[in-house]
């Protein structure tokens, strides 16, 4: 039978191949780069503009670099790019502070039980959640007892040896595991019936949120003394911990008073109508709703205290920051701010990019909705 | 007993034993507190008094909008770090919100490429900590930029070294009130020009060019006021000098680091609010302009732009504010804010922690409740009516 196109049966024609340049490589490249004359000329612009910074940033970042070497003068003599050497001769710093070198295991065992605790909490689909859940509840005693020591043949470490990442972790894990119940508190609190409670609430919240974080450090490590009886001398590390709580507290407090108020009043209604008490309402229709729709912004909320945990280099702790300062104090490597602090920075975008990606994750799997 | 019993299953009155019960135990802590306080005041044989504030400061401060002396009292050195905050506030969220526009539009574009570009960059500098923005930045400039002697020229008027920028000071001369007449003229003309147009614009649907015709009166009527009085205007071109420039305007290092970080970290998170105030208009709202035939800058002025606006300005100021305090972290680098000046050395000095802290906590709480208060008022006049 002859090839004619023309001469098919209804319904019988091939599938014809889509048009050259809509599909392919070529086609996402027409679609997506080079859609039009404006669109064309801003993809050579970010052309442009990254092999500016390829070109630029691999030389100073990887070729010309210097991972070897005794101090700054020793770098610039192997090469012009980046001495990361102060970053490799310090790094064990920059994990642990000064904690002592013999005891450092027990910092690797709390981090890594940390995420056997955690992991029931951020996985709700995990298998033995019970069980795991009884762990997590015993963790922060276990980690206390491991980091600080003191107990069963533990040698008793200074918080003032705690330092670099390790800190990080301790200030932010901590904060965030306190303040997410009190935040709870104090938002149920800014909806309570009770103008008593309720005006207790918002003077807390707003206060707290009106002042910058730093100001309140300043009040950790300046005044706290005048409020407390005379002679109590308590810890900077806990001062620290406990005004970042109550910080990230109030923030928290009005992400979850967002949620609360994006629940239908005909929720109340139904949970009056059944005959639920204030508490049992709480529990069983408030929260649940609020928290879901609130997990995003709580996350955030978490994201910004864990990077404002650097702000406790200011008041004298040493978390990696304040590592990567006395570093740069040392003359032997005077000068390397930019290797030190992007290194931090990559530190801190790696654990806080994490848990937004988590958030993500939480969000999508929680989601009801039916699109 | 029954009674008793009765009293608490009634709803009224078991809220009132409820807050009677909050009442005291708040009362109990309060009186702790100052009990607390002025015990230790005894103590140490302090008293809380104010008038630190009227005697010498005795520091100086290398950048001050006011003029000050170490003569100066502690007050004055107080409200020159406040107007430095002030300073890096304002340049910080007029940066801020033009890079901050710039790149949410990136992000809206359908450009792959530069969509990518730009959501990356938004990721790496909001996931990592404003003070290691500043301290890099800083680092970058005094660690980095050449020795005064070797500044790199820009056009022979400005100059970049380790010890800041030094850029060209415009000075009036004699007959320059006519340029500032004018220039409050055309801003006037600008603002009931707009108005004028948008009544026309409800009134029968005519446009005018809005935006172009008041930037040229704004642009050409200072130009006109300046032309008919022989330019009064001369500008001071920093010169090497030994082993520095003299002349010109300086910014310090500090000023620009801390400017440049703050903008650069906040128009991040203003990226993000532009892009998702856009995303937020229902597709709906484009398919309809665009069916009755409205060009798509007409698409975006007349009908996404005002409703994104109300999705938009509420987290837009939020992060203004966020701006503002994260400021303070300036004592990082030796920039003398408020927080440096009162919180920092005067406090030192005087060793008057409660009070200096006391009105740096409340002077940042003003600032804040202000602002949020204005933009509740804001709010509340955008609200969407329901009908």
């Amino acid at each position: 039978m002859a090839f004619d196109k023309n001469n098919y049966a209804p319904g019988t024609h091939p599938d014809l191949p889509p048009p050259p340049g809509t599909v392919g490589v070529v086609g996402w490249l027409k679609n997506n780069l080079f859609s039009s004359l404006s669109n064309s000329i801003l993809t050579l612009l970010s052309m442009y503009l990254l092999y500016l910074l390829i070109e630029g940033g691999l030389s100073w970042f990887v070729v010309d670099a210097v991972v070897n070497a005794n101090d700054k003068p020793g770098c610039r003599k192997i090469a012009d790019g980046a001495c990361w050497a102060v970053i490799v001769k310090r790094f064990d710093q920059f994990i642990y502070g000064f904690y002592p070198l013999a005891e450092r295991w027990r910092i690797d065992v709390s981090f890594f039980l940390l995420f056997v605790a955690a992991a029931p909490l951020l996985y709700p689909d995990i298998k033995f959640r019970k069980y795991m859940l009884v762990f997590s509840c015993l963790y922060p005693f276990i980690a206390f007892i491991l980091i600080k020591g003191g107990l069963f043949n533990l040698l008793m470490i200074e918080t003032n040896l705690f330092g670099g990442a390790m800190l990080t972790v301790i200030i932010g894990v901590t904060s965030i595991a306190c303040s997410l119940p009190l935040g709870i508190l104090l938002a149920l609190g800014r909806q309570s019936r009770l103008k008593l409670v309720k005006v207790i609430s918002v003077c807390f919240i707003e206060f707290m949120r009106g002042v910058p974080l730093i100001t309140l450090l300043f009040v950790a490590s300046t005044m706290l003394n005048y409020f407390l009886p005379p002679g109590t001398n308590f810890n900077l590390l806990i001062r620290v911990i406990i005004m970042m709580t109550f910080f990230s507290a109030a923030y928290i407090a009005e992400v979850i008073r967002g949620g609360i108020q994006a629940i239908p009043k005909g929720q109340y209604e139904a949970a009056d109508a059944i005959g639920l008490t204030y508490w049992q309402t709480t529990r069983f229709i408030t929260l649940p709703q609020a928290l879901k729709i609130s997990i995003p912004g709580i996350v955030n909320t978490f994201i910004g205290l864990y990077k404002d945990t650097t702000l406790v280099v200011i008041i004298g702790l040493l978390d990696p920051l304040g590592i990567g300062r006395a570093a740069l104090a040392d003359t032997k490597w005077n000068g390397l701010s930019t290797e030190t602090y992007l290194f931090v920075a990559v530190i801190f975008f790696i654990s806080c990019f994490a848990m937004s990606r988590y958030s993500l994750w939480l969000e999508k799997k929680l989601s009801t909705d039916h699109n | 007993m029954l009674n008793l019993l009765k009293i608490w299953r009634n709803e009224k009155s078991r809220e009132i034993i409820v807050q009677i019960i909050v009442l005291i135990i708040f009362g109990w802590f309060i009186s702790w507190l100052v009990g607390n306080v002025s015990g230790n005041f005894e103590r140490l044989g302090k008293d809380l008094s104010f008038e630190f504030l009227f005697i010498p400061a005795g520091y100086d401060i290398n950048q001050y909008l006011i003029s000050y002396n170490n003569r100066d009292s502690h007050l004055r050195a107080a409200i020159v770090g406040l107007l430095n905050t002030g300073l890096v506030a304002i340049c910080g969220i007029v940066i801020a919100t033009i890079f901050g526009l710039f790149l949410g539009v990136l992000r809206l574009s359908k450009n792959w490429l530069a969509n990518r570009i730009a959501y990356w960059y938004v990721e790496f500098t909001r996931n990592v900590p404003i003070l290691l923005h500043i301290l890099l930045w800083h680092g970058i400039i005094i660690n980095t930029l050449p020795h005064p002697k070797q500044a790199i020229d820009i056009f022979d008027v400005s100059y970049l070294t380790n010890r800041g920028f030094y850029i060209p000071k415009p000075i009036a001369e004699s007959g320059i009130e006519l340029f500032y007449l004018f220039t409050v003229i055309a801003i006037i003309f600008a603002v009931l020009f707009s108005r004028y147009s948008k009544k026309r614009q409800e009134l029968t649907g005519k446009q005018f060019p809005v935006f172009w015709i008041n930037l040229m009166v704004i642009i050409v009527f200072p130009c006109i006021a300046l032309a008919f009085n022989n330019f009064p205007i001369s500008f001071s071109i920093p010169e090497l000098k030994g082993f520095n420039f003299r002349g010109g305007l300086h910014l310090s290092p500090e000023l620009i680091a801390l400017t440049f970080a703050l903008a650069i970290y906040t128009a991040a998170f203003i990226a993000e609010i532009v892009r998702a105030g856009i995303l937020a208009i229902h597709k709906g709202q484009r398919e309809a302009a665009e069916s009755i035939g409205l060009k798509p800058d007409k698409v975006m002025n007349l009908v996404i732009l005002p409703q994104a606006r109300r999705v938009i300005i509420p987290p837009l100021t939020s992060q203004y504010l966020n701006l503002t305090k994260n400021s303070s972290l300036a004592i990082a680098i030796g920039y003398m804010d408020l927080v440096a000046t009162l919180g920092g050395i005067s406090l030192n000095q005087t060793g008057r922690e409660m009070e200096t802290m006391v009105l740096v906590l409340l002077i940042y709480l003003c600032i804040s409740l202000s602002i949020s208060s204005l933009m509740n008022w804001y709010n509340y006049r955008v609200k969407l009516v329901d009908r």
